[in-house]
């Protein structure tokens, strides 16, 4: 590690997987209650188990996020970071805030938790994503600029290199873009608009600059490539981001009661989104092949073209797949959606923090890259999670579809909860996969266990 | 300027150089496909409104289409005189010309400007009818790329003023003169499209 400082990122990265675990656990939960409605019922609630999945893998994105800021920035900016001593109290704080938030969740009922928390003051709960109450979301927004001051102060008393500053205008979008979160209109129609600007902005916009950045760093580290030219593809791939990402809102603007002309305007931008991620796919892989150096840290890199490759089938492919409006039309609120959210979710943002986890962690505990059989359980943890989330794509898929079939294409068309019945089958399948993706978790988990011992040299 | 790194090296034939950095090429053909998949879009919409499109394209200005037609081309003529001033090493023309093209853009918008004026002073919008939408949409599209394109040829001035540009190094300019030359080719699809071709 050059800099004691980055060493901030560590409790950030448990945190996040400790947090991982939790959102699969409760993703097995809820994939069994579409099958089993009743399962664990009225302990957890079916709405209660989504919640708690969603706002989980949320905060431990966030978490990751904010661990690989930690651990890159100083780095990057060639000096020690502006704060250590504030960057542990806000990962207290942020850990602390959290749990108590799903405590929460679990303890008591939502309109309850509503009551307790102050929600008559300033009504911003019970908003998908955003359900957290307002001290979570006040926290949030605490944590998010002492970071965000940290994070800037940091870069600038050091070097200002490109990487770090798409890095900074992610971050300060992502901030900037939840502020959304607190204005809750009582038109629904602009309820919704609004809303977008945090969802969407979010993983189809600010987000992507996060990842743009990870990826450009540590393609840097593991290949040797020059790094003028990873910041030239790195602002080529943030343009053509922001150019379909911001206006690509469009495509959650076709019903929800504003003006017709945004079917026409989002389906466009829509259907170039795919291109900032292909450009990403081609960027990981050109450079991973134009290396001047083998990296002992081989996990890292399958990490960083596994993003790549599935960041683009996950949120290029599938979302193009129900974003044209005449599609979306049939499609909108189906399983495609849910197909669409695991894979690109997982592909873009669970996979760029395991990769900036998988170079980082290594290096936090003084070695180069972890022993041979540690990075062996590591892939194989890799293909059998993303292998999983594959299966469980494609399976919500074909139940997407069919729901589009059999509730809303055919001539006579089925209530949706018999279509659901029919479609059962997909769910179980899908729930298998989702316990592959718990064994392939738990493999990774032990990997940070296994073979330390022998260690490469640093 | 930095040396270019992602163009063929410079013992390449010079038949096959490519003017201007490979980065700004990849983000040209990224603009044209948006435009083309727009450009599509409208003829799928026309084909099923053939009648309304017919009728409201008529209530178009082609006069000031033209108009901005021929500035647009005439700003690139400048551009191209810059660039060759530069391959020459004539200083002074190549910021001067590089003005000249600023100018025409500034033309351009000020004849825009008189056009959606009008428009809009008639009541007309987005929401008026499918050819309204179109005309707005991709007018108003292309005009932000006027914007943008000027404010590349802002830049180039400046540099050129500094006498970066050369025959030594015409690279940047020459990265900038083929976004303003896409910024004209995509108007001289769109305005037979949208104003003239029936």
């Amino acid at each position: 590690m050059q800099f004691k400082s980055q060493a901030v990122a560590k409790p950030y990265f448990i945190a996040a997987i400790g947090l991982f675990v939790g959102q699969i656990l409760f993703g097995l939960i809820l994939g069994l209650q579409y099958v089993l409605g009743d399962f664990l019922f009225p302990a957890i609630p079916f709405n209660v188990a989504r919640m708690v999945h969603t706002n989980l893998l949320i905060v431990w994105l966030l978490f990751g996020f904010m661990g690989g800021a930690y651990y890159m920035i100083p780095e990057e900016s060639e000096t020690e970071l502006f704060s250590p001593k504030l960057a542990l109290i806000l990962f207290w704080t942020f850990l602390i805030a959290g749990a108590l938030t799903i405590v929460g969740y679990l303890a008591v009922p939502y309109a309850t938790l509503a009551e307790l928390t102050g929600n008559n003051i300033l009504e911003t709960m019970g908003r998908e994503f955003l359900e957290q109450p307002l001290p979570t979301k006040l926290g949030i927004v605490v944590v998010a600029l002492g970071f965000l001051f940290n994070i800037t102060m940091t870069v600038l008393k050091g070097k200002k290199t490109s990487i770090s500053i798409v890095l900074l205008l992610g971050l300060w979008g992502l901030a900037v873009f939840f502020l959304f979160s607190f204005y809750n209109p009582v038109n629904v129609v602009l309820d919704k608009f609004f809303w977008w600007w945090t969802v969407h902005l979010w993983v189809e916009g600010v987000w992507e600059l996060i990842l743009g950045s990870f990826l450009a760093f540590v393609l840097i580290k593991t290949t040797g490539v020059d790094r003028e030219v990873i910041e030239k593809w790195l602002y080529v791939i943030v343009t053509l981001t922001l150019i379909t990402g911001i206006i690509g809102t469009g495509h959650h603007y076709f019903w929800i009661g504003t003006p017709e002309y945004w079917q026409w305007w989002g389906s466009i931008f829509s259907a170039l989104e795919p291109i900032p991620f292909f450009a990403m796919t081609v960027f990981a892989f050109n450079m991973v092949n134009r290396r001047r150096r083998e990296h002992p840290n081989k996990a890292a890199v399958l990490w960083a073209l596994g993003t790549g490759v599935m960041a683009f089938l996950g949120a290029g492919v599938w979302g193009f797949l129900h974003t044209l409006a005449p599609v979306n039309y049939y499609t909108h609120g189906t399983q495609i959606t849910a197909a669409h959210g695991h894979m690109a979710f997982y592909g873009a943002y669970a996979m760029v923090n395991l990769m900036m986890i998988s170079y980082a962690m290594p290096i936090l505990r003084g070695r180069a890259a972890n022993s041979n059989k540690s990075q062996v359980l590591e892939m194989w943890s890799f293909w059998l999670m993303t292998v999983a989330i594959v299966f469980i794509t494609l399976f919500l898929t074909a139940a997407g579809i069919l729901q589009v079939w059999l509730q809303r294409v055919s001539d006579a068309p089925l209530p949706f909860m018999v279509a659901q019945d029919k479609i059962a089958l997909f769910y179980w399948m899908r729930e298998w996969a989702g316990a592959a993706f718990l064994i392939g978790l738990i493999i990774y988990i032990a990997s940070f266990f296994v073979g330390g011992d022998e260690k490469e040299a640093a | 300027m930095p040396e270019p790194i992602l163009i063929p090296s410079a013992e390449a034939p010079p038949a096959r150089r490519l003017p201007g950095d490979l980065a700004i090429w990849f983000f040209i053909l990224a603009e044209m496909l948006a435009f083309a998949v727009f450009f599509s879009a409208y003829a799928f919409a026309r084909a099923s409104h053939v009648e309304e499109f017919n009728l409201y394209q008529q209530t178009l200005d082609r006069n000031l289409g033209a108009l901005n037609t021929f500035l647009l081309i005439t700003g690139s003529w400048f551009v191209v005189l810059a660039v060759q001033a530069a391959h020459q090493d004539k200083g002074p023309a190549i910021a001067r010309n590089i003005l000249l093209g600023w100018l025409c853009g500034g033309g351009f918008l000020v004849v825009k400007v008189i056009e959606y004026s009008a428009k809009f002073g008639a009541g007309i919008s987005m929401s008026t009818n499918t050819f309204y939408m179109f005309y707005i949409s991709l007018t108003f599209f292309h005009f932000m790329h006027v914007i943008l394109g000027m404010v590349i040829l802002t830049v180039l001035w400046v540099q050129a003023r500094k006498g970066v540009y050369g025959s030594h190094d015409a690279h940047g300019l020459e990265s900038g003169a083929a976004y303003w030359h896409m910024v004209d080719l995509l108007w001289i699809v769109l305005f037979p499209l949208v104003y003239v071709m029936r």
